[in-house]
């Protein structure tokens, strides 16, 4: 086995601040960074904080910047790196401790989501649902997120703007869109997109997409899709003119 | 200690764990007209189930019209080599059907047969395609729709990354539980009429496992402690494909839907070695038997260079691997470095589920405590000596809902156990018992205690048992005991997001199942699915109707064995004319 060291250089602190703080980790092969983060807590620091639950990226929970760059620690090799690596937490969120950050925004906006609603006729039909393949892959995309909330953390309107009061995020863009594109669902969430969740806000620099580990298209598929779906509702050029021409919700003259 | 001490939360029922069968068990006590509080040790949504890749079995013959409950029974027993609660075994394979329908009605979207009905996959044991399946992240899919429904289903709360580390009672019922925040230490006292369990396995006290930090056996050990009866704890799952190389990802789970796609084990020589241990089922015999193959290859000198077989699906099209197990191939690309569609993938055992752990009814999960309840992994008794993939998750959704229900019911008629006299000077005990590691800089690293369980275990109840190796293993386990006992929290005193501090609790848990786990091995003096013994290489019919059950006593760790009920004929003709049609190899 290829025994060498790496310097892992973890931020430690909390609310009130911290610093970073270098730890000489020896080196396994195939040994990602969680690894070394694990193996400091084992051996050097056992109160530093971190989040980790699966460590095949599955779960989500050991989203991290490395390099600066938001990435999952279980799924980011050391060999990717030289002799040193350092690890922050995640900065579109308030620290809590360590690596760890308070994520609960994201489940307070989870909540203003208007579930999945499908017909009274689908749900009071007794009979199993057809859909084909073709028809349900669009959600399954969407479907694939593991909530790691890589994207909503590099996405500058959260992270540089932290207009968290105006914008969903690319997160629930994805989830709007894995209920506005599942066949079953009829609920109209395009106000939604308009007013609280702030669709307008997200400019299409595809950051989030970059980062995704489950490799969504969040811009193309989720985000852009919405926007021209919200369009056709309240910017169609030609609706417009039938609106101004004496259609039913014609505007008051002024 | 005062009552300042801690914060007092009040709910009808508490659900401990917010995997699938805590999810379920939430939404069925809500529904039932109950308030229901979560309180999970990770963030929601990141529970275990996450994990879960396959598929959930259940007999709705989309694929193979011959399917049947019967048969999903027949499969579950013999899978479970016949020692598991044949009453959960019969709700089960007649319920899953409806639970998964009803989880595609909230939201979940399965993989579709060319009919437009859900696809079902092959599995191991199951003698028809019979696991739903969403490519192979079934357990995601599972976790984000019944979380969704669960948040916006009235009534429900979730208090996230806490952990309860006592149940309270008043006289002889459950009354409450206490709980630490793991972000700053501070302690709850939850107040609730009925607790459900739902908090998971004890992976964790092997060094190769699938499971996550969380699986230190927390509600089998709070159970215990409460004086519930445990069951079957003898019986813990390797699964027989976990990842061996590198070592950093080494016990992570490779999804039995690799072999259900038609994948091949071989051994170094390219021999297809699962012919000589069970010719009929191939790779796709039960999980026990593939297990102890991989084993046997290795032991014999035939293992792969990193002591494993190899699993290879190199004959499917890239195309049709990449779209049937698409976390698989990117677990290996990013991983191993290696490309499943061209290279065989390297697999040996790892350990994954327990069988065994809370004893419950079969009909409502109520354990032997009144008013607490399990449901799913932390719970025993329907998969017996050994688990069918595919079977976690649905029981997760019919025995998550079953004992949501019969606890939302059962706090609607002992309200008054949410007010009712508990111990205070236990409480005090208890908390001073919890931080007690925060004020010994000098006591033993948590971390090394916990390197030395795993290594117990892994060393003396390993695949093949004998008693020489169980009673040596459990005298180290006993004397790890003791040195918990006066353990450090790793040298911080910090209350705030303390790792160290929280691993000197879960220590505890672990022993609780590690000791119940060598007790009950000794006592089966036989070789049975799971547990197999090199001292008793054959099956003891006498045995057969024989559970093993683990109780508290004030003499220290009980066990005891206890006669099973016979099942009824319809059941019994079921399970022969399985026997008849199918595995002749497994009648001897």
């Amino acid at each position: 086995m290829d025994i060498s060291n790496l310097d892992l250089n973890v931020w430690r602190g909390d609310a009130k601040g911290g610093e970073v703080v270098s730890y000489r980790v020896p080196v396994r092969e195939g040994m990602v960074v969680l690894d070394a983060v694990l193996w400091v807590q084992a051996n050097m620091a056992s109160d530093l904080a971190v989040r980790w639950n699966c460590k095949a990226a599955k779960c989500g929970s050991c989203a991290a910047e490395v390099d600066g760059f938001p990435r999952l620690m279980c799924k980011t090799p050391i060999a990717e790196y030289g002799g040193q690596v350092s690890v922050g937490p995640m900065k579109a969120f308030p620290v809590v401790k360590d690596l760890v950050t308070d994520v609960s925004w994201n489940y307070e906006v989870n909540k203003q989501i208007p579930p999945f609603t499908p017909s009274d006729k689908d749900l009071s039909s007794s009979e199993p649902w057809r859909m084909q393949q073709k028809d349900v892959e669009r959600s399954m995309e969407f479907r694939k997120c593991i909530e790691c909330f890589l994207c909503q953390d590099v996405c500058h309107v959260l992270r540089a703007h932290d207009l968290k009061n105006a914008f969903y995020g690319p997160r629930f863009m994805v989830r709007i869109a894995s209920l506005e594109m599942h066949p079953k669902d009829v609920l109209d969430r395009r106000s939604l997109l308009k007013g609280k969740a702030g669709i307008g806000f997200c400019n299409v620099t595809k950051c989030c997409t970059e980062v995704c580990p489950e490799h969504i298209h969040i811009t193309d598929n989720a985000i852009i899709p919405l926007k021209e779906r919200m369009d056709d509702e309240y910017f169609d050029p030609v609706r417009s003119i039938v609106r101004r021409l004496g259609g039913k919700d014609r505007k008051p003259p002024p | 200690m005062s009552d300042a001490a801690y914060e007092t939360v009040e709910t009808d029922v508490l659900v401990l764990g917010a995997g699938g069968s805590g999810l379920r068990g939430a939404i069925a006590a809500a529904e039932a007209g109950a308030r229901v509080l979560i309180v999970c040790k990770s963030l929601l949504g990141k529970a275990h189930t996450v994990m879960a890749e396959g598929g959930v079995a259940a007999a709705m013959h989309n694929v193979a019209y011959q399917d049947s409950w019967e048969v999903h029974f027949a499969d579950t027993m013999k899978g479970g080599k016949l020692i598991n609660d044949w009453r959960m075994a019969e709700i089960h394979a007649k319920e899953s059907p409806e639970r998964v329908l009803e989880l595609e009605r909230w939201g979940a979207v399965f993989d579709r047969t060319w009919q437009g009905r859900i696809h079902q996959r092959p599995f191991g044991a199951h003698t028809y395609p019979r696991l739903a399946h969403i490519g192979d992240r079934t357990g995601l899919e599972l976790i984000r729709t019944l979380q969704d429904r669960a948040v916006h289903t009235a009534g429900i709360d979730v208090h996230m990354e806490v952990t309860v580390f006592k149940l309270l009672k008043s006289g002889r019922r459950i009354a409450g539980a206490l709980a630490y925040r793991r972000s700053d230490g501070s302690l709850i006292l939850y107040r609730c009429a009925a607790l459900v369990l739902a908090s998971g396995g004890a992976g964790k006290m092997y060094r190769v496992t699938s499971n996550s930090w969380e699986s230190t056996g927390d509600g089998t050990a709070l159970a215990y402690e409460a004086g519930a009866e445990l069951r079957d704890m003898e019986m813990v799952q390797f699964h027989p494909t976990g990842m061996v190389w590198p070592a950093g990802v080494r016990g992570i789970l490779v999804t039995e839907g690799v072999r259900g796609e038609g994948g091949v084990l071989r051994n170094k020589e390219g021999e297809r070695f699962m012919e000589r241990y069970d010719h009929e089922r191939m790779e796709l015999s039960s999980r026990d038997v593939v297990a102890r193959a991989i084993n046997s290859e290795v032991a014999a000198g035939r293992g792969t260079p990193h002591g494993g077989a190899f699993l290879d699906i190199t004959h499917r099209k890239p195309e049709f691997i990449k779209a049937k197990l698409p976390s698989m191939y990117e677990q290996f690309l990013k991983l191993a470095d290696v490309d499943i569609t061209k290279q065989p993938m390297e697999v040996a055992p790892t350990i994954h589920y327990a069988m065994g752990g809370v004893r419950v009814d079969a009909e409502t999960g109520a354990s032997t405590v009144p008013g607490l309840y399990a449901a799913g992994e932390v719970a025993s008794g329907l998969h017996g000596a050994n688990r069918l993939g595919g079977n976690s998750l649905s029981d997760l959704l019919v025995f998550g809902k079953r004992a949501g229900e019969s606890a939302g019911a059962w706090s609607k008629t002992h309200l008054k156990a949410a007010v009712a006299p508990i111990d205070l000077a236990e409480i005090d005990a208890a908390i001073a018992d919890l931080k007690a590691p925060l004020d010994r800089p000098a006591g033993e690293n948590p971390y090394k205690l916990q390197a030395e369980i795993q290594d117990v275990m892994t060393k003396h109840a390993p695949i093949v048992r004998d008693a020489a190796g169980l009673e040596e293993g459990l005298a180290k386990i006993l004397e790890l005991g003791t040195r918990v006992k006066t353990c450090g929290a790793g040298g911080s005193h910090a209350l705030a997001f303390n790792p160290g501090w929280h691993t000197a609790y879960d220590l505890r848990s672990m022993l609780v199942n590690a000791e119940a786990l060598l007790r009950s091995a000794l006592a089966r003096t036989e070789s049975r699915g799971a547990h197999a013994r090199s001292d008793y290489p054959k099956t003891d019919d006498q045995l057969t109707a024989v559970n093993f059950i683990v109780k508290k006593s004030p003499a220290g760790m009980q066990v005891r064995a206890e006669q099973r009920p016979p099942m009824p004929d319809y059941l019994a003709d079921a399970v022969h004319r399985s026997y008849a049609h199918y595995t002749p190899e497994e009648t001897e």
